[in-house]
Parts: C-alpha cells; structure tokens; sequence
C-alpha cells in the first residue's frame, strides 16, 4: 500500500495550533454552512403559519415515513464512523465496504427524499404553490443537494479505495469526509425537528 | 503570462488583486463623476433616469464588493504570509481560485453595462438599478421585469464564493501557519484584524447568499419570498441583507484599521499604544456588529422595543471604535513623528473617520434618524467612513507597502499632492451633504426642485468630487511612473518592526531564506526586554521547494460565470456545461500532485 | 484645514435659504421632538469632535520628529488612560440613550383619542389618501387642520415607498401588506413639501407631495367640496366638450370623476382642478402643464404609467379646460 499522492496542503509541515490545516479550513466552512442553514430554517420559521392557500403541514407531512428516512440517516452516520475507523486500522476491506454502506443509505434517503417530494406535488404542494412549499422544498432541498454531493465525495473515495489508493494514510480526507457527513446529518434533525415534529 | 494565470504565489495574486481592484476603483469613480455631474444643478446635464438609476446601483455595487474588499484582499495576500513568518498561504491553490472568480465575478456585472442588445435592449440599459442594496419588491419580476436585477444577484453569489474561499484560506493560514514563537498577542495588528475580518466573512456572506438565492427563485422559478401577492415580507429581505450588510461594514473598516494601526507605530517610533485593547476592541466589534443591523430599517416600522433595542446596541458599537481612536492618538503622542505620505493617510484617517462616527451616533438615535435615513445625510455618513476612513486607510497601506511589494519607492512629491487634494475634495464634496440631507434632499434621486435650496451644495459637492478624481488620477500617475524605476527598495526603507521588513524588497519567491524564530511583538524593534532579531541569512542553508503553480484554480472558476451566463440566457445546457466545467475541475485540482 | 475649509463654505452657503423641506425647521410636535433629540446629540458629537481633533493636532505639531533627537519612550499603553476612555463614551452615550428612547415611545405613531384618521397608499409614482372618518378622498395634496392631532396609516400599493414631509415629521415607509403610522400636529397653516424617500423606480426622484395645513373653517370648506360632486361644466362651454372627451377617451380606464368614470388607477380626479400641483406634486397646476402632461407623461416623468394620449389640439384643450373646471 503505498501514497500515491504527494502530501498536500499545510498538513505535511508542523501547524502552529497541532491540527491538520484541511481539517481546519472544514471546521471553518461548517460554522459558514450553519449560518446558511440558519437562515434558510429561520426563513421557514417567519413563514411558518403565513401560507394564504393549502395544502398546509398537517394535512400533508407524513411523519413516519420521515422517522424512518432519519433513522436511515442516522444509521449512515454509524457507517460512517466504521469507515473511519476501518481505514484508520489500516482495514480498506472493511473501510471499502462501509463507504459503499453509508454511500448507499445515502442514495436510500435521497430516493426517500425524491418519492416524498413527488407525492407532494401530486398532492398539490409545488414550489410556488404558497409560502409553506416554497421554503420547505427551498430547505429540504438545500439539503439534499448536500447529501447528494456527500454521496459522491463518498463514492468517489469508495472507487479510490478500490484501485488501491486509499489507506491510512489517507485517514485525514476520510476524517473530512466524515465531518461533512456528519453535519449533513445534524442539520436534518433539526430540520427534521422544526419541520415536521414541531407543527 | 502563462505564470501569471496559474500563479498561487500569494504575492503575485496580491499584485493581481490590487490593480484589478484599482481598476475597478476607477470605474466606480467614473460613476461618481458622471452622478456628481448630473446633481450639479437641478434639471441635471441630460443623464436619463434609467441610467442615473444603474449609475448609483453600480457606483455603490463596485466599490463595496470591487474595490475597497478587493483592495484590502490585496494586502491580505500579500502582506500575511510575511507579517506571520510564512512561505504562503494554508492553501494557495483555493487562493487563486478566490481571485479569478473574483475577476470573473467583476466582469460578470459590468459586462450588463453593455449587454443591453442581447436582450433586445439599448445599450446602457440593463445594469443592476435597483441600489446596491435592491429592496424588495421593486427587485420582483413584476416591478424590474429587465435582467437588471438578475445580473446583479448572479454577480453577488459568484463574489461570494470567492470572499468565502478567501475566508476559509485566511482563517487557517492566521491560525496555522504561524512561524515559531508568534503567539497570537504577538501578531501584528493588521494580522489581527484581518483574522476578525474573515470571521465576519465566513459567518456573514451565508446570509446574504441565502437572500440571493431566495430573490432568485422569486424572479427565476416564481416562488413569493418577497412578493406579497403570494404572501411574501418584503421586509424579510431587509432583515438578511443588513444581517450581512452590517457585518459587512466591519470587514470593510476593520483591514484599514489594522493598516494604520501599522502605519501610526512605525513612522512614531513608537509601539500601537494599548495594543490588546486594540485587539480586543476588534473582537468586540465584531461581535456586537451582529446585534445592531436593524438601525438600517428604523423607518420600517419595527415598533418602539425593536427600536430601542437597536438603538441601545448601536450607541455601544461607538464604545470599542471610539476606544481605538485614541489608542492611535496615544500612539502618536510622544512620538518622532515623520510625515512620510503613508502617516499623512493615517492621520487623515483619525481626522476623517471620527466626522464619520459621530454622524454615525446620530442615526443610531432611531428617532432623528427618521429624518436622516434615505437621504444625503446618510451618503454624508458613508462616504466619511467608507472614503475617510477605509480608503483612506488603503492608500496608507500603499504607500507604506508599495516598496515592499514591488521594490521601487512612490514619489512622495506626488504622494503630499495626492494626499491634500484628496482629503480637500472628499471634505468639498461630503461635508456639504450632511445639510443637503437635512434640508429635504433625499438619495438615489437623478433630479431635484431647485426651490429645495440645495443646489449650492450640490455645488461644492461635484466640484470636490471632481477634485478627489483629479486626485486619483495623479495617484495612478504616480503608480505607473514607478514602473520605470529601478528596483532598488531597501529592505526595510521605513524602519518597521514587523517581520515583512525582515526581507528583500520584493520578496524572493519563497519569502524568508530561513523561517524566523520570534520573541517578541516587534521582532525588528530594540524593545525593553529584546534585541533586534538577528538578520536573516542572504540564502537559503538548502533548496527550498517551491510550488509550480495550477491551471485548476482558474479554469475551475470558469464554470462559475459559465452557469450565470446559463441562467441570464434562459439556456440550461449552459448552466450544466458550467457546472461541469467547476465539478470537472475540482476533481482534477484535488487530484494534481501539489506541493507546498 | 480642508475640513475647516469645507465647513466655512457650508456654513456661508448655508446662511441662504429658505429651505422648504428641512427637517431643521419643525413645524409639529413629532419633528419638533426629533430636532431636539438631534440637536442635543449634535452638540455631544461637535464637542467629542472639537476634543478629537484638538488631541490629533497637538499630537502631530508637537511631536514632529526633530534631527538629533533621543528616540521616543516605548509606552506601550496605560490602564487607567483605557478605563478612562472608555468609560466616558460610554456615560455620554447614556446621555444620548435616555432621551432617544423617551423619543421613540413617544413618537410611535400612536393616535390619542380624536386623532384625525389618513390612509396612505403609495403608488409608483404618486401619493392616494382616503380619510375614512369623513368619506373623502384625495391626491398628492393632503390636507390636515391645524393643531389637530393627524395619523396617517400607510401602506403600499406596490413597491416600497416612504412618505416624508422633514417640517412636519420623521418619515416611515409604506410596504405593501402592511401598515405603518405616523402622528403629528401641525403647529402652524402653510404648505409644507415633502417627497418619497425609499428607492421606487423610475420616477422615485418626481414622487413629490404637500401638505396643506389649514385652520379648521377652511379644512371644513375643504372637505365640503370634496365631499361635493364634480362641478358640471357650463352648457356649451369648453369644459362641457371635454367632458365628452373625456367620456370617449382612455382617461376612463384609469381616473375616478364621480358619476363620470370609475378607473382606479391613476389618482382621482373629481377636484383636480383645486389642487395647486399635479403629477404627483410635480408640476404647478396650469393650462400648459397639464397640456403636457396628458399629451407625454412619460417624457416628463420618466416611466410613468399614463401613456401619452394621441388627442387633437383641439381635444386636448377642452379636456383640459375641463378637469381645470373640476374645482
């Protein structure tokens, strides 16, 4: 197993605070991405009850169809963690097989996401259909296109995995990875939350 | 020229920036020339309304997002790395991707100067013209059916992306690429308030880029966010734009002060008087300048408690501001002061930015400010604080830096003509607009009744502007001119203490032979308790690798005005080609071989 | 010296006047209570100004570098100095605190019992008031008593405006959906100007209006005539043609005359002949104006929705000897 690529970025030299520049520079941009989650939420919360025609959440949020799209998240994050920990240990059979398992849940909540937005629609809700469609598709889409780019981050390092050029040293860009995943995850509990539990 | 594309040497996209950004500064000059002229008298010089209209909305657009940020990212590039003891940035390949989007994102917008006949209309007639702030629900598809409005969302979201990338980068390399013995209250004080400077960025442009993406449904996709047709506050869009907008403020006044907290100590001899009351004024600053952002909607009607509350908020933001001022003034105090061209811009900071401040604790008064707001009195604010203070501060960092950066000296002949030309104009020209705001006339008018009274200081206020563009004109001469200088700067030509005065003028490629070790806040300054840091040896001890540079970062950034381009054509296929020009190019830059 | 220079010229362009729209020279309780605010932190800001700058330039005259000179004292800062400046700002500012929030109670657009009730709506680019206590409408020219409490309720029928009349009040903005007040009481009679003051569009800068303060016998007058229906136009006078003009013409589709047409998109214009202006405050009201103004509005006021009206000469005079008739 060897590097194929030259150590990038900062992390090859010492960093005055200990911690990997990458690494860093993702827990910047988490803090930038809680802000536009922020708003958009808050969006929601001001137009919350302001739609002037239907369909309105109650008649058409389905919660436990939800809950289990959420578990699924919540049981990708858990794959995720495997992940890291497998390619840590320097195990790329498992670390292979845990990427393609949080990927696939992945794929299993956007097809969730997919078949709930089109029930919607055929129920009357569209984008510009009132106040509550607009920001609830702008949210909850906001988040699926950042699931969907995580899918690919992680089936991209899944296919780097196979041709043999992932390994623990390459454990950092799974950490990264991991954290996007991860906040991804959080931020659709509490959409989860204000959205469809809190009506 | 094949370097200077795929350059991610912070100095040479520091050079990059700032004549881009000059460039730019010229052209929103233009714009105040031509609104100036128009405002001389009551019936105007035959500007149209329509294109007075774009004229503010481009003045102030361009010399917010393509100027003065710009301008200061400048010296971010680079002046860091050296202030830090660094070769470069954390990431200098997202560095140069900041800047050509930045570049890509300029054209974008002042290519609608002349678009107009791609869409079937004249020329000069399809800029942004809604004010650089674009109220809803004149920016609905209904009230500004033009792509007006659509060039000017699309132009800000890809800014955006730049100023963000550049956050991140500047964020890390502050906090992790510091040479040894640079503890944080060791840091210079520009470095300081730049790190405060990204943090606002990173927090405060998701904001804005949500109320974009929001106006953009409204106007592309035909949701009602703003729209009350459909339900929509046209109030909320004031509320996420002045979430970011005033935190935008302090990242445009917060670098400057940071130059001249660099300016005042070296040409004193003096060290930044209270310089972690500095700091730490800085870091207050940037806190409370999320709780004050409603000040700019005290005639909104948010109720007496809003009010109030935002009142109060704003009146305390004066505390750590003014608690700066006389930190400089203390560092002045007991100085050997030598009135180099940098210091006159210093100075004329304090002397200018104060006027600025104090029109400032008036509006913060929600009830007088029903009489100020939306009028010349306001433009009289702005223009104190964001011309005498920000830019003001930049051109002291131009002069203080330009050996640094390029190896030759500005005349400082041409620099004392440029000095009082400039801070005579810009007094002519916005001092008389305190009393035009108060006596009725209000902002982003092309025309006023000449029974207002005003015309006199409509007067005074083109002919300082005409001046202050006269000034300018004699700083680009003075600009260009040292182009045929020989590059002959010394190291340290002022006697600065920072570690950027350590080096040769320019720096070599790779910034230091040897990466220092500090022991104090003014390594090159005899200190109470320290020598001058030993000087650094003329080569390097062994060959110090040196990145080759990538195409990935421009290229990449294509995509960006490819997908804008998409949308303001109605052509989806562009929008996709676009998006795969940026995701095709970030797979290829986050596979190249990249060595720091 | 340049700020010297520039505060001298001000000063000196200054001692002119008179200044129509200044918010300097109130004229009701609520702008009263605002030049007051402002006057008191005006003089804080000019002393902390005078302070500031004195220090600045003692600092840069006394301290000018001299040849041969020891070198300066490395202070590095003073704690007590930081206290000190930090903590008188700051009493200042409570200073300033207190009356502002006094202020804002006090000017918040609350209505004391009796209080004269205007609506606003704002229009691109023109100004509609309804009072609905006493069934009358207007037009651009609002009329109010005097030392008589007035509030307006405004909102907007389109884009954001902002209704602001610097003599008589502070202003607040008209958002569709919404309804923002203002209250005042106007000291003195007279003909005060006022102008929007929120971005609208093309024309922001010619969306003007007055306020016509009158003692109550002449308000009355006033609101009888507006109560009033159109004036008919003498039998075989000019007017009595341009009433059919009118009738026959587009003006319908956009303007009210009571028992004539119904159109409600332009102002109404059963008294258009009392008003002193038209076209949204801009122009006098006159024969050649109002010529004008129906045969090319747009190329007076740049985007105003009245297209210009292909009348014949002679149409054209009579419908303006008509609505100049609508008295």
């Amino acid at each position: 197993m060897t590097h194929s690529r030259p150590p990038s970025g900062a992390h090859a030299h010492r960093t005055s605070m200990g911690l990997d520049s990458r690494k860093m520079a993702f827990w910047a941009f988490i803090g930038s991405e809680c802000l536009l989650f922020g708003s958009l939420i808050s969006t929601y919360l001001v137009y919350k009850g302001r739609s002037l025609v239907g369909p309105y959440p109650h008649e058409i949020l389905n919660i436990p169809f939800t809950s289990f799209s959420t578990f699924d998240l919540l049981m990708s994050s858990l794959a995720m963690v495997l992940a890291l920990a497998a390619v840590q240990r320097g195990d790329m059979k498992q670390g292979k097989l845990w990427l393609l398992v949080t990927a696939l849940l992945g794929l299993v909540f956007l097809g969730g996401q997919f078949w709930e937005f089109s029930h919607f629609v055929r129920e009357g809700l569209g984008l510009t259909t009132n106040l509550f469609g607009s920001t609830f598709y702008v949210l909850t889409g906001t988040h699926g296109a950042h699931v969907t780019v995580g899918v690919i981050w992680l089936l991209t390092l899944w296919v780097q995995a196979l041709r043999g050029k992932l390994g623990p040293g390459q454990a950092i860009t799974v950490e990264i990875t991991g954290l996007y995943w991860h906040f991804v995850d959080v931020v659709w509990i509490v959409i989860f939350t204000v959205v469809y539990l809190i009506q | 020229m094949k370097s200077w594309l795929t350059t991610t040497d912070h100095k040479r996209i520091g050079l990059l920036y700032f004549w881009t950004a000059f460039g730019f500064f010229l052209m929103g000059g233009t714009e105040a020339l031509v609104i100036r002229a128009q405002l001389v008298r009551p019936e105007g010089i035959g500007v149209s309304a329509e294109t007075f209209n774009q004229l503010f909305t481009m003045h102030g657009t361009t010399m917010v997002f393509l100027a003065l940020m710009p301008l200061s990212a400048a010296f971010f590039n680079f002046i860091i790395p050296l202030q830090i003891g660094a070769r470069d940035v954390a990431f200098p390949r997202l560095n140069a991707f900041s800047y050509w989007v930045f570049l890509l994102g300029g054209l974008l917008l002042n290519a609608s100067f002349i678009a107009g006949p791609l869409f079937g209309a004249d020329r000069l007639s399809v800029a942004p013209d809604a004010g650089w702030f674009a109220y809803a629900n004149l920016t609905s598809r209904q009230f500004s059916a033009g792509p007006n409005v659509d060039f000017w969302l699309l132009g800000l979201q890809i800014l955006g992306i730049a100023s963000l990338a550049a956050g991140f980068n500047f964020i890390v390399t502050i906090l992790n690429m510091r040479a040894p013995g640079m503890r944080m209250l060791r840091l210079p004080p520009f470095t300081w308030m730049t790190l405060i400077t990204q943090f606002l960025v990173i927090t405060a442009f998701p904001v804005i880029t949500v109320a974009l993406v929001l106006l953009m449904f409204d106007r592309f996709f035909g949701t009602h966010f703003f729209v009350p047709a459909g339900g929509g506050d046209p109030i909320l869009w004031q509320h996420l734009f002045w979430m970011f907008g005033h935190p935008e403020v302090y990242i445009l006044i917060l670098p400057a002060m940071g130059i001249i907290s660099e300016v005042l100590p070296t040409f004193s001899r003096k060290p930044l008087f209270g310089y972690t009351v500095v700091v730490y004024s800085g870091v207050v600053i940037a806190f409370l300048g999320w709780s004050v952002w409603a000040h700019h909607m005290f005639s909104t009607g948010l109720g007496p408690i809003a009010d109030s509350v935002f009142a109060g908020t704003t009146m305390l933001i004066a505390i750590p501001t003014g608690v700066k001022i006389f930190n400089w003034i203390g560092t002045l105090w007991g100085g050997q002061l030598r009135f180099t061209t940098a210091l006159l811009f210093a100075v004329g900071f304090i002397a200018m930015f104060i006027i600025g401040g104090l029109s400032g604790v008036t509006h913060a008064a929600a009830p007088a400010d029903l009489q100020q707001t939306d009028t010349y009195y306001v433009v009289a604010h702005i223009h104190y604080v964001l011309f005498g203070g920000t830019i003001l501060g930049l051109f002291a960092g131009i002069y203080y830096w330009w050996p640094k950066m390029t190896g030759r000296m500005l005349s400082e002949t041409l620099g004392r003509w440029h000095f009082w030309l400039t801070v005579i104009g810009m007094n002519l020209a916005f001092f008389p607009m305190h009393l035009s705001g108060l006596f009725g006339m209000p902002r982003r008018i092309y025309t006023y009744s000449a029974d207002l009274g005003v015309t006199r200081f409509n007067q005074l206020s083109t002919a300082g502007a005409f001046i202050i563009g006269i000034a300018t004109l004699i700083f680009f001469w003075n600009l260009l001119s040292t182009r045929r200088r020989p590059i002959n700067a010394p190291h340290n030509p002022w006697g600065g203490a920072t570690l950027e005065w350590a080096i040769p003028s320019p720096p070599p490629v790779y910034n230091f032979t040897v990466i220092p070790t500090v022991a104090s806040r003014l390594p090159l300054w005899q200190t109470e308790r320290h020598a001058p840091m030993e000087p650094l040896p003329e080569r390097p001890p062994a060959p110090i690798h040196v990145p080759e540079g990538s195409w990935w970062p421009m290229i990449t950034a294509l995509g960006l005005p490819l997908m804008a381009i998409g949308a303001l054509s109605r052509l989806l296929p562009i929008v996709l080609v676009g998006a795969a020009v940026v995701i095709v190019g970030i797979y290829r830059w986050a596979y190249e071989p990249f060595e720091m | 010296m340049p700020l010297l220079l520039a505060v001298v010229l001000v000063v000196l362009t200054a001692c002119g006047g008179p200044f129509p729209q200044s918010a300097l020279a109130p004229r009701s309780d609520f702008s009263t209570s605002l030049d007051h605010l402002f006057t008191n932190i005006f003089w804080w800001a000019v002393v902390v100004f005078l302070i500031v700058e004195a220090l600045l330039l003692y600092a840069i005259a006394r301290y000018r570098a001299r040849p041969g000179a020891a070198a300066p004292k490395p202070v590095h800062g003073h704690t007590a100095l930081e206290i000190g400046w930090t903590l008188a700002p700051a009493l200042i500012l409570v200073f300033i605190a207190v009356p502002t929030m006094r202020t804002i109670f006090e000017t918040a657009g609350n209505a004391p019992e009796g209080a004269l009730r205007v609506e606003v709506i704002g229009h691109q680019w023109w100004w509609e008031y309804r009072y609905p206590t006493l069934g009358i409408g207007a037009a651009n020219e609002l009329h109010v008593p005097v030392r008589t409490p007035v509030q307006l309720e405004m909102t907007s029928a389109d884009v954001i405006h902002s209704f602001w009349v610097p003599r008589l009040a502070g202003k607040r903005d008209l958002i569709q959906g919404r309804i923002n007040r203002i209250e005042f009481s106007a000291d003195s009679t007279g003909e005060y100007r006022g102008q929007c003051a929120e971005f609208c569009g093309a024309s922001h800068a010619n969306m003007r209006l007055r306020v016509v303060v009158q003692l109550d016998t002449a308000f009355q007058a006033w609101v009888d005539r507006q109560r009033a229906g159109p004036t008919a136009p003498a039998k075989g006078s000019p007017a009595e043609l341009g009433q059919q003009v009118f009738r026959r013409s587009a003006c319908i589709g956009c303007h009210t005359i009571v028992g004539i047409s119904q159109g409600k998109v332009g102002p109404e214009l059963t008294h258009v002949g009392s008003r002193a202006t038209i076209a949204g405050a801009l122009f006098p009201n006159t024969t050649d104006m109002l010529r004008r103004w129906i045969m090319n509005a747009p190329s007076l006021k740049p985007g105003a929705l009245m297209p210009p009206q292909g009348l014949s000469a002679a149409d054209l005079d009579a419908v303006v000897a008509y609505l100049q008739s609508l008295k």
